[in-house]
């Protein structure tokens, strides 16, 4: 058993095994993991007593769930129709551009994930772009690729602060 | 903490809390709503907390993040109390000036309060604003006053009184009475009658039964109910259990979208401190009423705030809608009389029972009752959250709230109703807000998402956006809706991309008619809303997409072209280096020219472009005028007398 089918063994505990609770167990699951392996979703159905092709269902229906690993950092723009009209559409762009990969994809260097969503609900500051759960109000390219940097940085400053890494 | 037995018992607590709390005591509230967390709230409220702490203030003065008051444009937002001064857009920086001077010295910091941007009149207090001035805040008005993580402060404002009256001297049926002669209305779109639907699910003869609240949020656009959820979670609790109590059932869910974390997270604290208190749980307050409640977080699936696509997805699985033969409240969460309600409905219940069905009816238009909260956003001056009587006109909504369209722009249209509702032009800005009003004119209460549209949005582009996202929502379970909206999305793409012809139009209407009739639920049904009521008003705007290939609002990307002025452009350089595709070419001094061949229509030149040039023209419909003779380029500058001087020795 690996430490993550481990983690998702705590997990199942806190639910009892009926079929109701798999949607919030395949949502701790990605809270705990960033996505849904194929093992997770397969002890995710034993434990629920739901058949593994309707727990895929389910998984495939609702937009939060991923199924591939998402990278370190998330980049989520709001496309609610305040956000549309105030240029969210034109964000998605830039940063497909910047970043050379399609809303939903990730970077090659497992750095970026670029998604869409449909409201925050945070529209009076439209547009809005959540990177890393910080929502940024009134959004532009440039205020996101200088957030871009900053948690690169982050990042490697994280790597090199572990002495035994 | 303790444990209260009886509605007495309950009324002792809270004249306790209120005994030991000094009206006069200076008290900072600052908005830690999602809106103004964006705009940097957290730090202000930690500013706070070192400037008092740092001045030896700590006992002379309470701070407390609070819910959302509305005014998120503006934000962060801080009212101090008793005074109700009210500063807007205040930054880290500014925290120890308004501890030394506005509590201290009792001075107004002039930069941080509000100035009407179309009049240039000044507002200290809250009340004075006029983005506040007009509404009729019944719901909202707490937000601002109790921290939202307290239920101390929610009882401090009165609340769980109206739960204390009805267990304590009312018999469920009575409660049951009073919302029906309140002739609430659902908050969610439909506005079905709420006292209605309780009174079924009450007469059901099954044993287990379940009260709902629809906390889906989903439409883009509109975020009252987060704001509720966030700022004054106890509201809609205490709803619900009288709720539950009117119709005899022992347990509520809250199914709460997920991408509102701040929201779960709140209503679950104030689940386990009602508990904590006997509001929630065994014998609730002495009265022998039990109820329990449980949280479920949707999983972003627009289709779940279709009640019984969110009952199927409180079951576990995929959220589909289900046939109404039977309603939902008779036979809804497995197979159970359900009553699921929005947000703001179950927030007016404890209001109406407190203050009474008289009162609410007091309220409104003939057929749509009490207050109504909108989130007013898009091109507008003050966007934010408003509340208002039924009955209010949209044009004062638009203007004297949200102070009229903002760089001077010309008004096109209003969008209410979310994806499922319509655009209303300027003709009907007299219109009164109401459910039967709006379906008259084609739209629809819906949640309460209140859109301006100006001058320079595209209509066939706005119906284009809401079919799109209704095709991505549709959960494929009926073709009409399924394959329907997706032809209708492809059509009007088209006509936007500049590949429309005659009898698109038509065509989408043939569509349009069969989602109507034979969808199953209301997504479908409502689904080509957007289109059918920006064709009726906007015609004009879909001709021209499809006959002249132009679009008049100059937004659709591929009808329009940019060119540069070469009277204007003075080679500044900046459009050049910032242009992503090296379309513009120039060097100092030599006018810039935009490569028709290369441009992607960004716009980011245009953007630019200094204002004082304004070089960067804009233009659909028409053909680009042809790039100036390359010996015109050089920009002759009448050089200052010095420099010319010395450009003449070197010659």
């Amino acid at each position: 058993m690996t430490t993550s089918d481990q983690h998702i063994d705590e997990l199942m505990d806190q639910y009892p095994p009926k079929p109701e609770y798999l949607i919030g167990l395949l949502q701790d699951i990605q809270d705990q993991q960033g996505y849904i392996s194929y093992g997770a979703m397969l002890l995710a159905s034993e434990h629920t007593k739901v058949p593994l092709s309707q727990a895929y269902s389910v998984a495939t229906f609702y937009q939060s769930f991923r199924l591939d690993p998402p990278g370190e950092h998330e980049i989520k723009v709001c496309l609610g129709t305040a956000c549309h009209l105030n240029g969210g559409q034109q964000l998605v762009d830039g940063l497909s551009r910047k970043l050379q990969i399609e809303p939903g994809e990730t970077t090659d260097d497992m750095m970026f994930t670029l998604s869409t969503v449909n409201c925050v609900g945070a529209c009076a500051i439209a547009p809005v772009a959540v990177v890393d759960e910080n929502y940024h109000a009134g959004a532009t390219m440039q205020k996101l690729e200088r957030e871009m940097r900053k948690v690169i940085d982050l990042s490697s400053d994280k790597i090199m602060g572990e002495p035994n890494a | 903490m303790p444990r209260l037995n009886t509605p007495e018992e309950l009324e002792c607590f809270r004249q306790k809390i209120l005994s030991g709390r000094d009206p006069d005591k200076p008290c900072i509230s600052i908005c830690a709503g999602a809106g103004c967390i964006a705009c940097g709230a957290n730090e202000v409220i930690e500013a706070f907390a070192l400037a008092i702490k740092d001045q030896g203030l700590s006992a002379k003065i309470d701070t407390r993040g609070t819910g959302c008051p509305g005014f998120c444009e503006q934000g962060p937002v801080v009212v101090i109390y008793p005074e109700k001064i009210c500063y807007l857009g205040v930054t880290a920086r500014d925290v120890p000036e308004i501890v030394s001077q506005t509590i201290l010295k009792k001075k107004i910091i002039e930069r941080l309060v509000f100035k009407d941007p179309a009049t240039g009149a000044v507002a200290v207090h809250e009340p004075d604003i006029s983005f506040y001035k007009a509404q009729e805040r019944t719901l909202l008005c707490n937000n601002i006053k109790i921290d939202s993580r307290s239920i101390d402060d929610y009882l401090a404002v009165g609340g769980y009184m109206a739960l204390a009256k009805a267990l304590g001297s009312m018999t469920d049926v009575q409660v049951l009475e009073e919302v029906k002669k309140s002739n609430l209305r659902g908050r969610g779109g439909a506005g079905f009658p709420a006292g209605r639907k309780w009174e079924g699910s009450r007469n059901a003869k099954e044993a287990i039964k379940y009260v709902i609240v629809n906390a889906d949020e989903g439409d883009p656009g509109a975020f009252m109910d987060r704001a509720l959820l966030e700022g004054n979670p106890h509201s809609i609790l205490e709803g619900l259990i009288l709720g539950g109590y009117a119709i005899a059932s022992h347990e509520g869910y809250f199914y709460v979208r997920q991408e509102y974390p701040l929201a779960v997270e709140n209503i679950k604290l104030a689940i386990e401190q009602a508990r904590d208190y006997g509001l929630l749980g065994k014998n609730i307050l002495g009265s022998g009423f039990d109820f329990e409640v449980i949280v479920h977080k949707g999983a972003g699936a627009f289709v779940c705030g279709e009640s019984t696509a969110l009952m199927t997805s409180l079951e576990g699985r995929a959220g589909e809608p289900r046939p109404k033969y039977i309603r939902s409240n008779l036979r809804g969460l497995w197979n159970r009389p359900s009553v699921l309600n929005n947000v703001e409905t179950w927030a007016n219940v404890p209001h109406i029972i407190n203050r009474g069905a008289e009162w609410f009816n007091g309220v409104g238009t003939d057929s749509s009752k009490g207050t109504k909260i909108f989130s007013l956003v898009g091109k507008i001056r003050n966007t934010g959250l408003v509340e208002v009587p039924m009955g209010m006109s949209l044009r004062d909504i638009i203007y004297e709230i949200g102070g009229g369209i903002p760089q001077g722009k010309k008004f096109k249209a209003v969008q209410t109703g979310g994806p499922s509702g319509g655009c209303i032009p300027e003709e009907l800005l007299d219109l009164q807000v109401g459910f039967d009003e709006l379906t008259k004119a084609g739209s629809m209460m819906g949640s309460g998402g209140m859109i301006v549209l100006d001058e320079d949005t595209c209509m066939v582009d706005v119906a284009r956006y809401f079919i799109n996202f209704l095709t991505d929502e549709s959960c494929g379970k009926c073709v009409p809706c399924r394959e329907g909206l997706r032809q209708m999305d492809k059509i009007l793409t088209n006509i936007v991309e500049g590949r429309g012809k005659d009898g698109d139009l038509e065509l989408l209407e043939e569509l349009s008619e069969t989602a109507v009739e034979a969808s199953l639920c209301a997504l479908g049904k409502s689904a080509p809303n957007p289109f059918l009521s920006t064709l009726r008003y906007f015609r004009d705007e879909y001709e021209a997409h499809i006959r002249d290939k132009r679009c008049p609002a100059l937004s659709c990307k591929e009808l329009i072209a940019f060119y540069i002025d070469p009277g204007k452009c003075r080679a500044c350089g900046i459009c050049l280096k910032k242009c992503p595709v090296t379309a513009i070419d120039g060097d100092k001094e030599k006018i810039h020219i935009i490569d028709q061949e290369k441009c992607t229509n960004c716009g980011t030149c245009f953007e630019v472009c200094p204002a004082k040039f304004t070089a960067v023209i804009k233009t659909s419909g028409a053909p680009v005028p042809a790039p100036i003779a390359q010996e015109k380029r050089m920009i002759i500058k009448k050089a200052p007398k010095k420099a010319q001087k010395k450009a003449d020795q070197n010659e």
